[in-house]
């Protein structure tokens, strides 16, 4: 198969105005990947299917990544002007110096959802190819360009994505929850997801469940209603 | 009646029973399951009833694919807060005599999905269960002896008095509660007339 760079270029001369990115892999197994715009989708996923050379025409896999908001603490040099007292031909002077001050910043990088398809190539038996797409944020802007009329397989696997991180499909022929039921609020793959306070008897808590455990219990303290009132109201 | 007398009986050719006893062997010997599995254990369920470990020799194998015509229900697998429901809610169409054995870790309590947000804690929350049986998933030999434990279960049952079981009982709680699909979890998350949350001392 072409190289993540050759398909780049492929792409972009088969789709004018395609914003296409490679995102390097820089783990041992090398699988670089390609970032596209979702306003190409479409084109961009009707050209590796019918194009003759790359002919991917299987979609083996759709997942998600939920990237969260992430603040990032950044020291900058900072120079400003402060007064001090400087020893001058008639004494002591006050003077305004120039300074060099490290501050520390810090910023939110906005977080968004990617969705990831991996394409194979059933014709050639070469794949495969890792292409990625982004949401603008993670809370309201959230839709992406469904591939179900190109790879029918996509189908349900987005319906999966759909479903446990929240990444609405424009043009999705049945865009239901698969896994969960529906009237489920929560998208449970998301970082941000708090998992139901259901851990009310541990008989051997330990680690993680020991903790979990520990916090139903200073609740069920706070609220002074122990569980089994709790369950009964 | 006495035990020594009857066997005394038995080899003078008398053969004396009671009404109760009679009932019970009845019952015991043609407990038909329910034909549904959940998950992994459904198949070491199936291998129960084929040739080799055979649960006719006991009076199952006949596997019923309506709730209305089985005694026993074989939770046999993972039960997810989406599937929970339905199993309670077939559980509730079974005619009394009815029966629930646990078959799994899963079925019992969860098993290795029991911290995720999406699997039931042990399907007791919900139903009555008789026989739990640990495991993952158990082997046929260890749904052979669960179903001999419910087979004992049966046999020991009283007809009257204030032990007698819930079928028998016209004041006892017939339906089970079914769970609603909540916007975060079951709800509620157990029956507490079924299981009241344990209380952990330590």
């Amino acid at each position: 198969m072409k190289s993540v760079e050759e398909i780049k270029a492929a792409i972009e001369s088969a789709v004018p105005g395609a914003a296409v990115e490679v995102v390097p892999n820089p783990g041992p197994a090398a699988q670089h990947s390609l970032r596209i715009a979702p306003e190409h989708a479409i084109d961009i996923a009707q050209f590796l299917r019918d194009d003759p050379e790359l002919a991917l025409d299987f979609l083996s896999n759709v997942t998600g990544v939920d990237w969260p908001d992430k603040e990032i603490a950044e020291k900058v040099k900072v120079t400003r002007e402060v007064k001090k007292m400087v020893d001058g031909p008639d004494g002591k002077v006050e003077q305004t110096v120039q300074e060099t001050v490290d501050e520390t910043r810090k910023r939110v990088e906005p977080g968004c959802l990617e969705v990831v398809f991996h394409l194979y190539s059933i014709a050639k038996t070469h794949g495969p190819l890792v292409i990625r797409m982004r949401t603008k944020n993670r809370s309201d802007q959230v839709e992406l360009p469904s591939v179900t009329p190109i790879w029918r397989s996509a189908e349900f696997q987005e319906r999966e994505v759909f479903d446990l991180y929240g990444i609405v499909f424009t043009g999705h022929p049945d865009l239901r929850r698969i896994l969960m039921w529906d009237e489920f609020k929560d998208y449970p793959m998301r970082k941000d997801y708090v998992e139901p306070d259901d851990f009310e008897y541990e008989p051997t808590p330990h680690d993680e469940v020991l903790k979990r455990a520990q916090k139903h219990k200073g609740r069920e303290q706070q609220t002074g209603i122990r569980d089994q009132e709790r369950v009964a109201e | 009646m006495d035990q020594q007398l009857k066997i005394e009986l038995g080899k003078q050719g008398v053969f004396v029973t009671t009404i109760e006893e009679l009932y019970n062997w009845g019952r015991r010997s043609s407990v038909w399951p329910m034909q549904f599995g959940l998950a992994c254990c459904a198949i070491e369920m199936i291998a129960t009833t084929m040739a080799r470990y055979d649960m006719a020799r006991f009076g199952a194998e006949v596997f019923r694919p309506s709730p209305r015509q089985a005694d026993l229900m074989i939770v046999s697998g993972t039960v997810t807060k989406k599937m929970a429901p339905q199993v309670v809610r077939l559980y509730n169409q079974m005619a009394e005599p009815r029966y629930v054995i646990a078959m799994g870790a899963c079925a019992i309590s969860g098993g290795p999905f029991k911290q995720g947000y999406n699997v039931l804690k042990g399907i007791d929350r919900y139903i009555p269960v008789d026989v739990h049986i640990p495991g993952c998933p158990p082997r046929p030999e260890a749904l052979l002896q669960a179903f001999i434990t419910l087979q004992k279960k049966i046999d020991g049952q009283h007809l009257t008095g204030e032990d007698r079981p819930r079928f028998l009982d016209p004041n006892a709680q017939g339906e089970f509660s079914v769970p609603d699909q909540g916007e975060h979890d079951l709800e509620p998350t157990s029956n507490t007339g079924v299981w009241p949350v344990p209380i952990t001392i330590r």
